[in-house]
């Protein structure tokens, strides 16, 4: 009977905080877009830069043999899987004030966090790109050679005619950066109006018990993703023929 | 037409003063320009993890006109094509364009290849055209039109390259390798698993070329193609030549025992 009563309690708390949590999005309280659209300066901006890197490099390691491209790969492939909390451990010690980075004083910014999502993303973009070219690659390349195209317009052409499948690459690094929680809690420290993120907010309001907000954060979040798979989805339909 | 028979084996060929020295330094500069003929290959061997693949190839090739390369699967007619084009380097021996390293970018630049799946951009018909034309700084959009015209897909320029049948991919594929104004032009098996239709408009761009004193070095199953094309045939088997003929000699009486048995439809007895 008692568990009866305790289930019940606990619908009408999901049901009251769904509530709230919707009153919250219609109202577009400002705490609430404030933290949305940090969020998605830092994981954009992450995600940018990491393209930015992550797509000539991966490039290169598909199309360029050097000494020391095997080691390259595999360490980029194993970096995918770097936990967050241990990479925001190891930025914080460079930002902090008594590291090698401390003089720049970004510890507690926003660019912390930038700086902290684009090492976990990089090595996801670098990865998938990697491995989306060499496939090309190994189709274009008699071609390339026969054409005497030159290296450089020849990865710009593989990047051109893989962008499909590198917009998923981009899209998994955005995921990873926009649901990570560990490192910017550790580099960003969850300041109100600073550093707050939709993540760091979502575990500080559970922790006090303030579901509606953290619901309704946790809403936001999947119809960014949702949103932003949508669109990939409907320009990958383009970009593949 | 001047055919050598393949040179017994081989003292590698004494590389000529031009290939040496800056073309544009030499007298015979505009020579250079207008062909790249002949053809010398001597003393080729091409192993990989100890197999023989190609075993002292000796080819010369002197005529515009077009030579086929006949033989079983795996008899190196597909590698032999490569090394002719410098896309794979033999472990020894030399091939020379007019006198001129087929490792050099000079050279290359003047030769197209067609390979057997058309490897066509994730772009438009017309845009594919573009990009070799660009490539030579030879962008022109009457000249892509002539080039889609000649091979029957100006209807089709803003199509995406992709979507269109084999036989259309790989007219799109002859016509890009002629945008490159080529003196000699490498076909790999350009019409393996096409409809008789598409085969011979394929084998009319392949007239056409050759009208045009583009030198043809052709790879083929098809012994009927080769019969209609062909105007000397070399015929490889087990990774040597056994033949390099006239192609009417070669089609009336075969001299080796290889192209023979090939000719009667004998199974090679190593399968």
């Amino acid at each position: 009977m008692d568990e009866i009563v305790l289930f019940t309690e606990i619908m009408q708390e999901f049901k009251q905080s769904f509530s709230h949590a919707f009153d919250l999005l219609k109202q577009a309280d400002p705490a609430l877009l404030e933290i949305v659209r940090l969020s998605l300066v830092v994981s954009l901006s992450a995600t940018f830069l990491a393209c930015l890197i992550g797509l000539p490099l991966g490039a290169l390691l598909a199309t360029r043999d050097f000494p020391g491209k095997w080691l390259l790969t595999v360490i980029t492939n194993t970096l995918m899987g770097m936990p967050p909390v241990v990479l925001g451990l190891l930025v914080y010690m460079l930002l902090s004030g008594s590291g090698p980075l401390g003089w720049m004083q970004l510890l507690y910014t926003p660019h912390a966090m930038i700086i902290v999502q684009l090492l976990l993303v990089l090595p996801i973009v670098t990865a998938l790109t990697r491995q989306i070219i060499e496939e090309s690659w190994n189709d274009y390349k008699e071609q390339f050679q026969s054409l005497c195209v030159p290296r450089f317009t020849a990865v710009q052409t593989l990047l051109w005619d893989t962008r499909g499948a590198l917009l998923t690459a981009a899209l998994a690094g955005f995921a990873r950066a926009i649901s990570e929680v560990g490192a910017v809690i550790l580099v960003g420290g969850n300041i109100n109006h600073v550093t707050r993120v939709m993540t760091t907010a979502i575990a500080l309001e559970t922790s006090k018990g303030e579901l509606a907000l953290a619901l309704a954060l946790g809403m936001i979040l999947l119809a960014i993703a949702l949103a932003v798979n949508a669109l990939v989805y409907s320009f990958k339909g383009r970009a593949t023929q | 037409m001047s055919i050598d028979k393949p040179a017994p084996a081989a003292k590698p060929v004494t590389k000529s003063p031009r290939s040496k020295h800056n073309p544009s330094s030499t007298g015979d500069t505009d020579h250079l320009q207008t062909s790249l003929l002949p053809l010398r290959v001597r003393s080729v061997n091409l192993n990989i993890n100890s197999t023989v693949l190609l075993k002292n190839i000796n080819i010369d090739i002197t005529d515009h006109k077009i030579t086929v390369l006949m033989g079983h699967n795996g008899a190196g007619k597909s590698l032999l094509i490569r090394v002719i084009h410098g896309l794979i380097t033999p472990q020894s021996g030399t091939i020379e364009w007019n006198g001129m390293p087929v490792a050099g970018t000079a050279t290359r630049e003047q030769q197209s290849m067609v390979f057997q799946k058309p490897i066509l951009l994730k772009r438009s018909v017309a845009a594919n055209v573009d990009y070799v034309l660009a490539l030579r700084n030879l962008t022109s959009k009457t000249r892509r039109n002539e080039l889609l015209s000649l091979s029957g897909l100006l209807d089709k320029s803003q199509q995406a390259a992709r979507s269109l049948s084999g036989g259309e991919q790989q007219r799109l594929a002859m016509a890009r390798a002629l945008a490159t104004k080529p003196k000699v032009l490498l076909l790999d098996e350009p019409t393996a698993s096409l409809d008789p239709n598409a085969t011979l408009k394929i084998e009319s761009l392949i007239r056409a070329a050759s009208e045009q004193s583009i030198k043809i070095i052709m790879v083929t199953h098809d012994v009927a193609q080769a019969k209609r094309l062909a105007n000397d045939v070399i015929f490889l088997s087990a990774g040597e030549i056994a033949e390099h003929s006239n192609a009417s000699t070669f089609f009336k009486q075969p001299t080796s025992t290889a192209g023979h048995s090939y000719m009667s439809g004998y199974l090679p007895q190593t399968l």
